[in-house]
């Protein structure tokens, strides 16, 4: 195979549950992927990992049982091998590096990957989103707000999008004028517009005010925004920075708004903390999750002096300080952090999932992560590590803004058209870089790189397998679909749960043996077949009893819908098989999660059939389908177990004890 | 004793209630002998509170110049604040609640004039006899038998009147065995793994003491369980240190030089006034209205809850482990034997039997593993989160147990008859009822209690078809496999339906529950619909058919 780098044999795989369990196997290294493909013969059960999935590589000291290699996934998946020879280890890592930071955009997954579609279907895959639709839905432009050019050719501000909403009173003078006074001229424009009562969520950058400094012309574009709001007298300006933070910038010439220079603003600061406070606190929520046999005291204590949860409450409640401002308040808000790109667009996504039901449909999702994300600019290139580049700039803000709509999915069951697969979908591929949607860190990046003629949507993909990401409890008609969210915000910190469907993803044992979603998908599934049958044998019987003849044809038919019938009742009743328990006896932690679900065909090692593989299929096969397939409905995994504690306190206990 | 005497005030006009979520409701004040009741002036949309003065687990009052406020804190752990005008009312009332919410005598209880209003179709009294249960047992295997050594609880006042014991030991063994066990609880049968034929049993410690006594017909007993050349496995509840100081104080552990086919295993589960703090100390992080996230999880943290929780958790898997995978036979006991020993048989049980997890069978475990293997509900059950009697005897073990069931149920959805309801159904009753059931410490006393004869069983209320529909699981599809729970901490959540109950709002997860509901019924629906088409219309082509061919 052309681009097989590496091939290492007898490489051992270990269960990270249980040390003790290892699978023997070979290693492979491609231009794409990581792969380990068990010897054992009767499943050859497969991994795969994609290179730039990869966050960091660890080689172990060398022990009498070869060099353990321990392999950090950015989707939370953590892989241990051991490699025989130390020479070999080192070769792998040494190519594992290279590969997993690449240099040139080219060198990504997407321009390699080919679904296989034709020109025509992927520019239909590219347009499913547009945000020019998504204004017109929000009801503009109108007679407050229009389309502004001045941004075209990227001349005012090149992390912007060339088409930006501005209030219709704010002249091209205005708004370059303000574009000066804000860091990066990123200028105050729409990014909500609520149309029942005028209301709308701005985003900018911070200002550079200084200790002093004003600007008129951003003093302006202030006022415009609030004129077009004509329900209400004053604006909210919200600077989701803790104030500590807003004030240090003054002293380097940026800072926030003096209320006393604009008129009729009301300013208000919102402690979320930045990246890197958010970056080291997802480190020390991972370490939490990768300790071996952690006891709750462990767990607890280590989630909460990770911060991680206090985070997240915070992007909430700014997102809910927002939301209440427009739909209970009526007044407009105006939203920056310091550059806003990070804070910025996780507080008016949350607000916007709040305010907007069209957003908690599947459809309504993509536009509002391409709306808030995507064209405003937001550095998915730097955030997520797509290409070799500075660790600093790496941070989980769209990780934080996907556990926010989890977090809201657990409190309004019915609210959301998608499930958490769908969520965990998303996180996985935008570090997966297998589609061209999160490239780069800006639009601008995006045209040059001409990512759409040359790479395909995530959108398409997600949209065609809908119905995997379907929440069998939303219902368009339902109360909690249409109206504006109210999360419960007095006392509310009990409410927020530690994600383990995401950061233990990998962990499956951890994770409810039967899924209940899964469950009532199969049920929906079974009752459409239902209908149908129903309106088949209506018409069958009408006929039957008008013309009183015998039709094998009909027949036949109809035990074809038996057969179908009884296939997805299978389905359901499989949703309440255990797993099997493993065979192996005498090793009490026998549980495995990630034991092979199916077994898959052998793997054939050609570029070709990885372009043309299912991408998450290619991506892997069997991790992953934890997510991608419906196994959990029939876990038949590994035998679970009394999980590690039990396993480990039994094997201890029984051996040694006595 | 009348308990006119204790109410002073029966009746206070204008008086608010308030509930969290619910919004504040001015009505008339009647205190009864058991009840508290509220209800509203209005008649088109009387508000109503009957509250029984068993489930205060305390009260508060305080005073703005004549307005008194009375802040009722249930064992159920709602809290309630009632406003009432004038300062003799709210005293008296007060007073009142006091004195009825902590009756000494149990026959004063509202079990004894509590008039069922509905009729019994199954007296639950009898609906699970340990006869039955023999009964079912002798079908599969004729190495056990019915004991009526305990006939008048002359050996072992905390067991039942009849136990089932291994075929081959007598009654003088049993007698001998009981004088070595602490509280005379000698090992019976607690579960029969038909799959394997391996056993699990129950017991107290063994008196050992410091010289290490042995006594040969205990050997014989629990010998007398195992297979040749099969070994079993003891699992004590306590950790080795608490069992060897045990020894001390005439308690102990079986030696291994006495006990060589049994390997001991030691688990530590808490029990008593450590589990009583730990649910004060969660109860009152719940409560805790800071939005201060850290101090949330520190607080739950330091309430050890979910701690006790694993290990319960951890101690029933690995019995469950050690009879379905390792083949062998266990004996599981702590000091008495009444609390962790019954947590882990219990649990144990619900993991290994797919009839445990069915309503009638999870009845039926209560009935067999809690109440008649002499759980001390009166005792534990006596005080709850708000109590600040600090009494060794309270202690909330059966609702551990209950909290274990529900992180089982929630990681099998669809493998249990029940929903979470009826966990929680439970939980109320066992410490606050209108029915006898979980009454007394022991069937001995619910014997002389004569609870039979003068209270309603709890079962004959729930087993009418019109309440069980309240508790199903409409997710449920017999699963006749092993369920094996993880015990790792993120598998293991706190239980918001007890926990969280009356500090948030359910709405949405309750519509969440109706809509699940919905789906399933009417996926039912049309299943009976589509079978009576295809039934009508093959029936129409078999007449077709003869008509063709006659």
């Amino acid at each position: 195979p052309r681009h097989l780098f590496v091939q290492v044999e007898n490489v051992r795989l270990l269960d990270r549950v249980s040390s003790r369990k290892a699978a023997l196997g070979t290693l492979y290294l491609t231009a794409t992927h990581v792969i380990f493909v068990e010897n054992a013969s009767e499943t050859r059960k497969e991994t795969w990992v994609l290179h730039s999935q990869i966050s960091s590589i660890e080689k172990q000291a060398t022990t009498a049982t070869g060099c353990p290699l321990l392999i950090r996934c950015k989707n939370f998946q953590v892989i241990q091998l051991i490699i025989p020879q130390e020479r070999d280890c080192h070769d792998v890592y040494i190519s594992l590096i290279r590969l997993a930071r690449p240099v040139k955009y080219e060198e990504l997954y997407c321009f390699s990957f080919n679904p296989k579609l034709d020109k025509e279907e992927r520019e239909r895959g590219w347009k499913l989103v547009d945000l020019n639709e998504e204004y017109n839905r929000m009801g503009i432009p109108n007679n407050y707000w229009q389309i502004s050019d001045v941004n075209r050719d990227y001349g005012v501000c090149d992390s912007y999008p060339t088409e930006v909403y501005v209030p219709k009173s704010a002249t091209a003078h205005i708004i370059v004028g303000s574009s000066k006074f804000r860091s990066r001229r990123r200028f105050p424009a729409l990014s909500y517009y609520c149309k029942d009562n005028n209301a709308s969520i701005c985003r900018s950058s911070q200002p550079l005010s200084g200790f002093s400094a004003r600007c008129l012309e951003d003093e302006q574009m202030l006022q415009a925004i609030r004129k077009a709001n004509p329900g209400s007298d004053f604006l909210y300006v919200v600077d989701t920075r803790p104030k500590l933070n807003a004030m240090a910038n003054r002293a380097a010439g940026k800072g926030y708004e003096n209320e006393d220079n604009y008129s009729n603003i009301k300013f208000q600061f919102i402690g979320i903390e930045n990246i890197h406070v958010m970056r080291n606190s997802l480190q020390k929520m991972l370490e939490v999750c990768e300790l071996k046999s952690p006891s709750m005291s462990d767990f607890l204590w280590g989630l909460e002096n990770s911060g991680w949860l206090k985070h997240i409450k915070a992007i909430m409640d700014a997102g809910i300080f927002i939301a209440k401002a427009v739909a209970e308040e009526g007044v407009s808000v105006l939203v920056h952090c310091s550059d806003g790109w990070d804070r910025t667009a996780q507080v008016c996504s949350v607000a916007s999932l709040l305010l907007d039901p069209y957003y908690r449909t599947m459809k309504g999702f993509m536009v509002l992560i391409e709306k808030d994300w995507v064209s405003f600019g937001h550095k998915f290139n730097h955030r997520y590590g797509n290409l070799d580049g500075d660790p600093k700039e790496i941070s989980p803000v769209i990780d934080q803004f996907i556990e926010c709509v989890w977090q809201l999915m657990e409190q309004f069951p019915c609210a959301f058209e998608f499930n958490e697969r769908f969520l965990i979908h998303i996180q996985h591929h935008i570090y997966s870089c297998q589609f061209g949607n999160f490239l780069c860190n800006s639009q601008k990046e995006r045209r040059e790189l001409k990512i759409q003629e040359r790479t395909y949507s995530l959108w398409a993909h997600l949209w065609k397998n809908r119905a995997d990401y379907v929440n069998p409890l939303y219902r368009s008609d339902h109360s909690q679909t249409q109206v504006t969210l109210h999360p419960q915000i007095a006392s509310c910190n009990f409410l927020y749960k530690f994600w383990s469907g995401m950061y233990n993803r990998f962990e499956k044992g951890m994770h409810p043996r039967q899924s209940v979603t899964d469950y009532l998908m199969a049920v929906k599934e079974e009752t459409q077949q239902l209908e149908e049958e129903l309106e088949i044998l209506g018409e069958r019987l009408a006929s039957l009893q008008k013309v009183q003849s015998n039709d094998n044809k009909v027949k036949s038919k109809q035990q074809d819908q038996n057969k179908e019938l009884g296939r997805s009742t299978s389905n359901i009743s499989l949703a309440n098989t255990p797993q099997e328990y493993n065979s192996n006896l005498k090793s009490f932690p026998s549980r495995s999660p990630s034991q092979g679900d199916e077994e898959d065909s052998a793997l054939i090692l050609t570029q070709d059939n990885l372009k043309s593989s299912d991408p998450d299929l290619s991506a892997n096969s069997d991790q992953e389908s934890g997510v991608e397939d419906l196994s959990c409905r029939s876990p038949s995994s590994g035998g679970c177990l009394p999980s590690e504690d039990s396993g480990k306190d039994s094997d201890e206990a029984v051996f040694l004890a006595v | 004793m009348e308990f006119a005497e204790l109410i002073k005030t029966p009746r206070v006009d204008n008086v608010v209630l308030h509930r969290p979520f619910y919004p504040a409701v001015e009505g008339t004040l009647c205190l009864t002998g058991h009840h508290l009741i509220l209800s509203s002036r209005r008649q088109d949309d009387a508000e109503e509170l009957w509250l029984l003065h068993s489930n205060i687990d305390s009260i508060e009052k305080r005073f703005v110049g004549s307005l008194g406020t009375i802040i009722i804190k249930c064992k159920d752990l709602r809290i309630i604040q009632l406003d009432i005008p004038g300062m003799e009312e709210c005293l008296n009332i007060a007073s009142s609640i006091e004195a009825l919410s902590t009756l000494d005598s149990v026959t004063l209880m509202y079990p004894f004039f509590y008039r069922p209003m509905f009729e019994v179709v199954e007296d639950g009294w009898r609906s699970f006899l340990p006869e039955q249960e023999f009964e079912l047992l002798s079908s599969v295997t004729d190495e056990w038998r019915l004991s009526c050594i305990n006939k008048e609880f002359s050996v072992c006042p905390s067991y039942p009147p009849v136990v089932i014991v291994p075929k081959s030991i007598d009654d003088e063994a049993l007698r001998k065995v009981a004088m070595f066990r602490h509280s005379s609880r000698f090992p019976v049968l607690s579960y029969y793994h038909k799959k394997n034929g391996m056993v699990m049993m129950r017991s107290s410690q063994p008196l050992t003491g410091t010289n290490g006594r042995r006594c040969k017909e205990d050997e014989k007993l629990i010998n007398a369980t195992l297979r040749a050349g099969k070994r079993g496995y003891i699992i004590d509840t306590r950790s080795l240190n608490v069992a060897q100081q045990a020894r001390a104080k005439g308690g102990g552990f079986e030696q291994e030089a006495h006990y060589p086919q049994w390997r001991r295993i030691h688990k530590s589960i808490e029990r008593f006034n450590i589990l009583q703090e730990s649910l004060i100390k969660l109860v009152e992080a719940c409560n805790d209205q800071s939005h201060n996230m850290d101090r949330w999880l520190s607080k739950l943290e330091a309430s050890n809850w979910l701690t006790h929780i694993k290990e319960i958790l951890t101690a029933a898997c690995l019995a469950a482990q050690c009879i379905d995978r390792e083949g062998a036979s266990v004996l599981v006991h702590g000091t008495e034997g009444t609390d962790s020993t019954l947590q882990v048989t219990s649990l144990a049980q619900i993991i290994l039997d797919p009839r445990c997890r069915t309503i009638r069978g999870f009845e039926s475990l209560v009935v067999r593993e809690w109440l008649q293997a002499g759980h001390p509900f009166q005792q534990r059950c006596a005080q709850s989160a708000y109590s600040n009697s600090k009494q060794k005897w309270e202690a909330p073990v059966f609702l551990l147990f209950l909290d274990c069931v529900w992180q089982i149920l929630r990681q099998f959805p669809c493998s249990f008859e029940f929903s979470e309801h009826f966990l929680i159904m439970l939980f109320e009753h066992a410490y606050a009822s209108q029915f006898g059931t979980f009454l007394g410490n022991n069937e001995n006393e619910r014997s002389k209690l004569k609870l039979q004869q003068k209270t309603m069983s709890l079962w004959s209320w729930v087993n009418r078809p019109q309440e069980l529909s309240k508790y199903k699981n409409p997710l449920f599809e017999a699963n006749s496999l092993v369920i094996w729970p993880s015990v790792a901490p993120q598998s293991l959540q706190l239980w918001e339906g007890v926990f969280l109950r009356w500090n948030r709002s359910s709405k949405f997860l309750d519509e969440a529950y109706e809509e699940m509901v919905t789906l399933i019924e009417y996926n039912k629906q049309l299943k009976a619909k589509v079978n009576a088409l295809r039934r009508k219309l093959a029936e129409l082509e078999t007449d077709d058919q003869t008509q063709e061919n006659p």
